[in-house]
C-alpha cells in the first residue's frame, strides 16, 4: 500500500516536471497582460497577432510544407529502399543500413554543418537545401520501421500468391503491401514530427531569408519573448498531440496490434 | 525473392546515399584537414588542445555526464513503475510521459526561458511562499535542468521497452529459485534491461554534449560548450576550417563514447555474478 | 502406501469472474509421478501455479508435507518448477544459470561447482558450462532447465508442458529421459500436459480434469480401460461412443442389437454411453458377428490398418492387423468384457463438458 502510493507520488511528480511548463506556456498564451505572472484577464489577441505576423505564418507556412513534402518523399524512397534491401544479401544489408544509421548516430549539428559544406560548393542555401537536409535524415526512420514489418512477412505468402498465378507486382500490392502498410504509416508520421521538430539541421542549411518556426523562435527568443510565441506554442502542442494519438491509437497503431 | 530487379529499388537511395551523406562527410574531413588556400594541415584538429577549446569539450562533456545521469536516475524507476501498471490503461499512461518529446524542442526550452526569468513564475512563486528565489537563468544549472526536461522521454522509452521484453516467466523462474526481491532486481531485472539503459544513455549523451542552443538561450551566452564554438567557427567568425576540425573532434568523441558504452554492455552481460 | 506430500483442499479459483477451478480437492503422493492432463482451459496449468506459489487460491488450502503453505511465495516453498518455455536467463552462461539457486542459498563455490558437474551429468550435457543460452536448441534448453532446477534438491519438481515445444522425435526422447531422471532422484514429480500420450508413457497416476473439474483420477491402465465418463473416454485415445439402453444387468442394446456384457446395477431400461475401443472390435466374416456392415475406408497405420465400417447405420472405428480391402462385407463381434457402459450425463454442467469434449 505504502508502495503504490509512493509510486503514485513519483508518477506525479514526474508527470508535473513534464507538463507544468506547458501548461503554463498555455494560459498564458490567453493571459491578457504582457506579465509573465499576472493574469490580465482572457483574450484571444496573441493568437490574432501571431496569425497576422508575416514572420510567424511565413515560417509556419515553410514549415508545413517542408515537413510534410520531406516526409512524402522520404517515405517513398524509403519504403522502396527498405524493399531493396530486404531483398539482398546479408553483407549487403549490413553496409546499406550501416550507411543508414551516419545520419541517426552523428550528432545534429555535425550533420548540418556537412550538409552545409557540400551546399554551398555547389549551389545557393535556401528551401530546396533544407528541403534535402530534411528528406536525408527523414529517410532511416522510414527504413526502421518498415524493414521490421517487412521482415515479419512470410516469404510463403508472396510465393504461395505467384504459385497461384498472380503476377509480380499483383502479388505485392495484394499480399505485401498490406503488410508492410501499417510500418510505412508510422515511419511517415515519425519522418514528419522528427521534420516538423529539427532546429540544428535546419540552422545551417536555411540560409538568410527563409525560417521554419525552430529558426524563428530560435532568433525571436534571443532577443526576448513575445506573447504571441505563447500562442504558437499552443497550437504546436496541440498539433503534436493529434499526430501522437493517430500514431498510438489510430487505424496503423490498430492493425498493428492485430498483427 | 532475393533477385536483382527488386534491389534495384534501393538504387535511389544508394545514389542518396552517396550525394547526401558520404559526400558531406568528405567535406567535413577534407575542410578539418585543410587550411583556408587548400593546403593539408592538422592545425585545425589540434586546435582543440588550445585551453580555451579544451576547457570547453571538458566542460560540455561534464555538462552531458551531469544531464545523462540526473535522466537515468529519473527514468529507471519511472519506466519500473510503468511497466508494473495493469494493461489497461499502460498504453496511454506510457504516452503521456511520452508526449512531451514531441513537442518543439525550441518551444520547451522557451518554458524554461520563461519559468527561470528572474521575474518569472518560479520565483514568484517562492516570493509568495517567503522562499529564497532562484537564480539560476544565464548559469550552467539552467541549461543542465532544461536538458534534463528535454531529453528525460528519450531515456524513460529505450528502458521502458526494454523491460517490457523481459519475460514474465523469466521471473517467476528467479522467484521459484528462490530469490527475494531483491535479487530479483539486481541479478534480473537490472541486467536485462541493460540494453535499453544503453540505448538511453546514448540519445541523451549525444544531443547533451553537441547540442548549442540551450546553452545559448539560458545560458546567456555565459555558458560555453564546444557546440557553441563550432556554431560560432560558423557564423560568426566564418572560419570554416576550424568550424570542421573542431566538428571532427566532436564526431570522434561521439563515437568514441559511444563505443565505450557498448563495450560496457557485452562485458556487463558476461560478469553478472 | 508412501506418505502424502501435497494436499490440496477445496481449492476454488476465478478470473475476472471466470470460475477456473471449483472445489478441487487432490492429493500427491510421495514419489509419484502425477500427471494434470486436460484439454488447454481445463484449470490443469492453475493447480499447478497454486502449487508452485504463483497463484494464491480463492479458497482452500495447500497443505505441504503436513504444513499449510497457502500463503508462501514462490521463494519460501520447498518446490521447483520447470517452465513451458524453459524461462532460463538469457544474460547468464549454462553454469550461472544452474547456479542461480544455490548462490541464493549461500551454498560453497566447490559444492555449487561439483552440483552444476552433476546436474549437467544428469541431463547429458556434460561440458556445456560456458555456453550461452542462445547456443543451445530448444531440447537442450529445456534440459538445463530441468538440471537448474533438480540442483536445488526439491521435494516435488512441477513441470508445466515441458515438452510442448519439442518436436516429436525429441519429445520421444524426452519422455524416456524424464522418467530415468525421476527414477535416479526419487523425488515427485507432478508434470501438466494436454498430451494423452505423453501421460499414459510417463505417469503414475494421471489426473484428467476439464472445466475446472477433476473428471477421473487413476493408473494410466484403469484411465485407458475403464474411462468413468464419456468424455474421458474420448479424450484418452479414440473410441466409439454409441448410444444405448441398458436392458437390465449384463444386457445392454446398441444399434438395435442386443449384447451381453459385465456391467450390473444401472437398472432396467436406462439410456446409457456405450464405449468400445476401435482395437476392441473384432472383424469377422459376415453373418459371424452381432453386426453386418460394409468397409468404408482404409487406412495403413503402420502396425495396425486403421478401418471404418458402416453397420447399422454408425461408423465404427476399427484398428485391425487384418486388411480388408473397402467395399468388402464383414461382421463385427465385440467381447463382452470389452463393453464399457457410462451413465449419461445428468446435469447441463456435465452436458456442458460432454459438448466441450
Amino acid at each position: 500500500m505504502v508502495k503504490k502510493s509512493a509510486e503514485r507520488i513519483y508518477l506525479g511528480l514526474i508527470f508535473l516536471f513534464l507538463y507544468l511548463p506547458i501548461a503554463v506556456l498555455i494560459v498564458l498564451s490567453f493571459n491578457n497582460s504582457k506579465s509573465k505572472v499576472h493574469w490580465g484577464g482572457f483574450t484571444l489577441k496573441w493568437y490574432q497577432k501571431m496569425v497576422s505576423s508575416p514572420t510567424i505564418m511565413e515560417a509556419f507556412w515553410t514549415t508545413i510544407i517542408i515537413s510534410l513534402a520531406s516526409a512524402l518523399i522520404a517515405t517513398l524512397l524509403g519504403t522502396m529502399a527498405a524493399l531493396g534491401i530486404d531483398a539482398m544479401k546479408k553483407r549487403n544489408q549490413a553496409i546499406m543500413l550501416g550507411a543508414t544509421n551516419i545520419p541517426m548516430l552523428n550528432a545534429d549539428i555535425v550533420t548540418g554543418i556537412s550538409m552545409m559544406l557540400l551546399f554551398v560548393r555547389f549551389t545557393r542555401l535556401g528551401m530546396s537545401t533544407v528541403l534535402i537536409a530534411h528528406i536525408t535524415f527523414n529517410i532511416p526512420y522510414v527504413i526502421l520501421n518498415v524493414l521490421p514489418r517487412l521482415r515479419q512477412t512470410s516469404r510463403n505468402t508472396y510465393e504461395a500468391a505467384l504459385d497461384l498465378g498472380a503476377t509480380p507486382m499483383y502479388a505485392f500490392f495484394k499480399i505485401i503491401w498490406p503488410q508492410i502498410l501499417p510500418g510505412v504509416l508510422s515511419g511517415f508520421l515519425m519522418a514528419m514530427t522528427m521534420s516538423l521538430d529539427d532546429f540544428s539541421i535546419t540552422y545551417f542549411t536555411k540560409g538568410a531569408g527563409i525560417n521554419t518556426l525552430s529558426t524563428m523562435i530560435y532568433t525571436n527568443m534571443r532577443k526576448g519573448i513575445n506573447p504571441e510565441m505563447y500562442a504558437l506554442s499552443t497550437v504546436l502542442f496541440t498539433v503534436a498531440l493529434i499526430l501522437l494519438l493517430l500514431m498510438n491509437f489510430g487505424p496503423s497503431a490498430r492493425k498493428e496490434k492485430r498483427a | 525473392m532475393r533477385n536483382l530487379k527488386r534491389q534495384l529499388l534501393a538504387g535511389p537511395y544508394m545514389i542518396w546515399i552517396i550525394g547526401f551523406i558520404l559526400l558531406p562527410v568528405v567535406m567535413i574531413l577534407y575542410y578539418a584537414f585543410t587550411t583556408s588556400s587548400g593546403a593539408f594541415t592538422m592545425s585545425n584538429v589540434l586546435t582543440i588542445t588550445h585551453p580555451i577549446f579544451f576547457k570547453a569539450l571538458l566542460f560540455s562533456l561534464k555538462l552531458a555526464l551531469l544531464c545523462t545521469i540526473i535522466c537515468l536516475v529519473l527514468a529507471y524507476p519511472l519506466a519500473m513503475i510503468l511497466n508494473n501498471m495493469k494493461s489497461g490503461h499502460q498504453g496511454f499512461i506510457v504516452f503521456i510521459f511520452i508526449l512531451p518529446m514531441w513537442m518543439n524542442f525550441m518551444l520547451r526550452i522557451l518554458a524554461w526561458k520563461m519559468l527561470l526569468s528572474n521575474n518569472g513564475i518560479i520565483n514568484t512563486v517562492l516570493d509568495f511562499l517567503g522562499l529564497p528565489e532562484l537564480h539560476i537563468i544565464n548559469t550552467p544549472a539552467a541549461v543542465v535542468l532544461c536538458m534534463v526536461y528535454d531529453f528525460l522521454p528519450f531515456m524513460v522509452l529505450p528502458i521502458y521497452n526494454a523491460l517490457a521484453r523481459i519475460n514474465r516467466d523469466v521471473i517467476e523462474a528467479a522467484k521459484d529459485l528462490g530469490a527475494g526481491s531483491i535479487t530479483i532486481f539486481f541479478k534480473i531485472i537490472v541486467p536485462l534491461s541493460m540494453s535499453g539503459v544503453i540505448s538511453g544513455i546514448i540519445m541523451v549523451f549525444v544531443p547533451a554534449l553537441t547540442s548549442f542552443a540551450v546553452s545559448d538561450l539560458l545560458g546567456g551566452g555565459k555558458v560555453l560548450l564546444i557546440g557553441n564554438i563550432i556554431e560560432q567557427a560558423f557564423t560568426q567568425d566564418y572560419n570554416w576550417n576550424l568550424g570542421s576540425g573542431l566538428s571532427f573532434v566532436l564526431m570522434l568523441f561521439v563515437l568514441i563514447s559511444m563505443t565505450l558504452v557498448n563495450s560496457r554492455d557485452t562485458e556487463g552481460g558476461a560478469n553478472v555474478w | 502406501m508412501s506418505k502424502k506430500l501435497i494436499d490440496l483442499q477445496h481449492i476454488t479459483k476465478s478470473y475476472d469472474g471466470q470460475m477456473v477451478l471449483d472445489d478441487l480437492n487432490l492429493y500427491i503422493r510421495e514419489n509419484e509421478f502425477l500427471t494434470l492432463l486436460g484439454p488447454s482451459g481445463c484449470g490443469k496449468t492453475t493447480t499447478l501455479r497454486l502449487i508452485g506459489g504463483f497463484e494464491s487460491p480463492d479458497n482452500g488450502k495447500v497443505i505441504f508435507d503436513g504444513k499449510d503453505i497457502t500463503g508462501l511465495a514462490p521463494n519460501e516453498r520447498q518446490l521447483n518448477t520447470v517452465f513451458q518455455r524453459y524461462a532460463l536467463f538469457p544474460h547468464m552462461t549454462i553454469a550461472e544459470n544452474i547456479a542461480f539457486g544455490l548462490k541464493i542459498k549461500k551454498k560453497s563455490k566447490a559444492y555449487i561447482n561439483d552440483k552444476i558437474k552433476y546436474a549437467l551429468k544428469l541431463v547429458n550435457l556434460d561440458g556445456f558450462e560456458k555456453r550461452s543460452v542462445d547456443s543451445l536448441s530448444g531440447g537442450q534448453q529445456q534440459r538445463i532447465a530441468i538440471a537448474r532446477a533438480i540442483v536445488n534438491e526439491p521435494k516435488v519438481l512441477l513441470l508445466d508442458e515441458p515438452l510442448g515445444a519439442l518436436d516429436l522425435k525429441l519429445r520421444q526422447d524426452m519422455q524416456y529421459e524424464l522418467i530415468r531422471l525421476k527414477n535416479e532422484l526419487g523425488i515427485t514429480f507432478i508434470y501438466v500436459t494436454h498430451d494423452q500420450e505423453e501421460a499414459l508413457t510417463m505417469s503414475d497416476t494421471i489426473v484428467v480434469m476439464n472445466q475446472g473439474y477433476i473428471q477421473q483420477i487413476g493408473t494410466p491402465e484403469d484411465i485407458y480401460n475403464e474411462p468413468c465418463n464419456a468424455f474421458v473416454a474420448d479424450f484418452i485415445g479414440e473410441s466409439n461412443i454409441i448410444d444405448g439402453i441398458m436392458q437390465k444387468d449384463k444386457l445392454v442394446k446398441i444399434l438395435d442389437v442386443t449384447l451381453p456384457c459385465v456391467d450390473e446395477g444401472f437398472g432396467t431400461n436406462t439410456p446409457v454411453d456405450v464405449v468400445i475401443r476401435p482395437e476392441d472390435v473384432e472383424l469377422v466374416a459376415p453373418e459371424q458377428g452381432s453386426f453386418n456392415g460394409e468397409v468404408i475406408s482404409l487406412i495403413f497405420k503402420g502396425v495396425h490398418w486403421e478401418i471404418e465400417v458402416l453397420a447399422n447405420g454408425y461408423e465404427w472405428l476399427v484398428h485391425t492387423t487384418q486388411m480388408h480391402p473397402v467395399g468388402s462385407k464383414v461382421g463385427i463381434r465385440i467381447d463382452p468384457f470389452n463393453i464399457q457402459i457410462m451413465n449419461k450425463p445428468e446435469s447441463s454442467d456435465e452436458k456442458a463438458v460432454e459438448l466441450d469434449a
